[in-house]
């Protein structure tokens, strides 16, 4: 475990309290299975798992990565085991590694398919959350068409809010001209927090083949080089809406972290940092207290939006 | 898994285009439990980590052969002695040297080599006759063909042009071999692990391992993953190497 003293780490998301804000964000960590393997993660705020549908999928043909100045372009195409796998083989394996809430990530082809995950994992006493994604860049039909549209969104959030209790946030798409519409719309539809930014459509072309190297053609772009994009957005995002948010893109240090919060985040989300360092998460955590003191932070919860003026 | 830091001992070129490095840690330190398993190196400056399969090791060394075919192992190529090199160790399954037989097959092509080696050497000290097919294009490219002849294995190379060997395909080398297979082991590329499995004697079991373009390397983001006939595995976690029976051509 990485020692902290929890009350200055500790932060609020929807009512439930993460004793430090870092989270995993969903499809860089599985679910947990093989970070667990290297440290105890426990130490960690939360995590949101893997994206999960309500049939198994495979995914999209390979070559599904490819490399990018600080970031990686990925299209894997949601592939998961289906909702009742998760519930019947992942989540029993979860509780023997980790004793917190886990954030679920869902996805869907349908508003009805959203409904229907979301209601399955809402009865499942591990999931603290339902993060809701509307904004997957690598599949047809689903993800980002709801994620593009403020009123395809909210008819999501609506749908799926009304099939769960549990706190539904929507995970919002950075490939939009005003995303505070669309946060707004989410807000509006019930969303009890938005969690921002999913990847940038990215391509890239091997000079080789002269192909694009991608089989997808296109992917979602992460890594450290998004931040900037993404702390703006949190930014835009923490000023339209008053419910949490939670701030994801190209994070991996305690400062960027600091960063995120004055922004607006509440919490944030560790992504494409994870796939390249797997112990970035602990050792963020880590970091943070240090951190705090050097910029004299006494408690990082009274950071939250610090940056925006009165 | 584990994350190292590494010091090289040695790197440096052994054919016009395949450099040989030889990384030192701390005794068992590295953590591999098997041949065919690879580590996955941090490069300065570049995101992602570079996949090597490892050729040997020792109590305290790593020995990988690598292709110098793009930014990152032109990087690599750089690197001096002396130096640290970050690398998470130990990823992927291997190969099940337990499986070999008295008479098992070893076919590699190209910078597919170097893993076989050091299961070459745990099949020998296990009291194993190994046959090695190496394929390459042409005599210039070959490398190791000595290394594997010193550890007491029977070599066959085939060259493409025919500079060295058999001419053709590690495919035309099958017919050289004296006395049927126990079991087969395999890495090189994909073509040519097809056309292995058209050839090989179809009772005949064996474990081929694959390449693929890879995210993280140690089963987090799917980004390898192929069909098999058990389903989707990770070509990093579950693999690299697979079953030549649950293999979907």
């Amino acid at each position: 475990m990485v020692e902290t003293k929890t009350n200055m780490l500790q932060t609020e998301l929807c009512g439930i309290t993460l004793d430090n804000p870092v989270m995993a964000a969903s499809g860089t960590f599985g679910y947990g299975r093989e970070f667990a393997e290297l440290y105890d993660i426990n130490c960690l705020g939360s995590f949101s798992f893997k994206g999960t549908t309500l049939e198994p999928r495979f995914g999209n043909p390979t070559p599904r990565i490819a490399e990018c100045e600080a970031g990686l372009i990925n299209s894997i195409g949601l592939q998961n085991p289906g909702v009742e796998k998760v519930i019947e083989e992942e989540l029993p394996h979860l509780a023997t590694i980790f004793d917190k809430k886990v954030m679920a990530n869902i996805g869907g082809f349908s508003v009805e398919e959203y409904a229907q995950v979301a209601q399955r994992l809402d009865l499942c006493d591990q999931i603290g959350w339902i993060e809701v994604n509307i904004s997957c860049p690598n599949v047809r039909h689903g993800g980002i068409a709801f994620g593009t549209d403020p009123d395809a969104a909210a008819s999501v959030i609506r749908a799926v809010k009304d099939a769960v209790r549990k706190p539904v946030i929507a995970k919002l798409s950075p490939n939009v001209t005003d995303i505070t519409k669309m946060a707004i719309a989410c807000e509006n539809a019930g969303a009890d927090g938005i969690s921002l930014v999913n990847t940038l459509l990215g391509m890239r072309i091997d000079l080789k083949t002269k192909k694009p190297v991608i089989a997808n053609k296109m992917g979602g772009f992460s890594g450290s080089a998004i931040f900037p994009a993404a702390l703006r957005m949190v930014y835009q995002v923490y000023d339209a809406v008053k419910i949490p948010v939670v701030g994801i893109g190209g994070i991996a240090t305690a400062e960027q972290v600091i960063e995120m919060m004055l922004a607006g985040a509440c919490a944030v989300q560790i992504g494409a940092a994870n796939l390249v360092d797997p112990y970035v998460c602990r050792n963020v955590i880590r970091d943070l207290p240090e951190v705090m003191r050097k910029y004299g932070i006494a408690e990082l919860k009274d950071i939250i939006g610090g940056a925006h003026n009165g | 898994m584990r994350e190292i830091e590494f010091t090289i001992l040695e790197n440096k070129p052994i054919t016009d285009d395949i450099c040989k490095m030889v990384l030192e840690c701390s005794a068992g330190e590295h953590g591999i439990t098997a041949p065919g398993q690879f580590i996955n190196i941090k490069i300065d400056g570049l995101f992602l980590r570079r996949p090597i399969s490892i050729c040997d090791w020792t109590e305290t060394t790593v020995t990988v052969i690598y292709k110098v075919v793009g930014k990152g192992t032109e990087l690599l190529k750089t690197y001096e002695p002396g130096r640290q090199l970050n690398a998470l160790s130990a990823l992927g399954n291997g190969f099940a040297p337990a499986r070999a037989g008295k008479r098992p097959l070893l076919i590699g092509g190209g910078v597919g080599v170097p893993p076989l080696y050091g299961l070459c050497r745990n099949l020998i000290e296990a009291g194993a006759r190994p046959t090695v097919i190496l394929g390459f294009n042409t005599e210039r490219e070959v490398f190791y063909k000595e290394e594997f002849e010193k550890l007491g294995a029977e070599v066959l190379v085939a060259t493409a042009d025919g500079s060295m060997g058999q001419k053709g395909f590690v495919t035309d080398a099958l017919r050289n071999i004296k006395e049927p297979a126990t079991f087969f082991y395999t890495c090189g590329p994909e073509p040519m692990l097809k056309a292995l499995d058209k050839a090989l004697a179809e009772g005949l079991e064996g474990e081929m391992s694959f390449e693929e373009r890879m995210g993280c390397g140690f089963g987090a983001c799917m980004g390898c993953s192929c069909e098999t006939r058990y389903g989707a595995k990770r070509i990093c976690k579950d693999g690299p190497v697979l079953e030549r029976s649950e293999i979907l051509w």
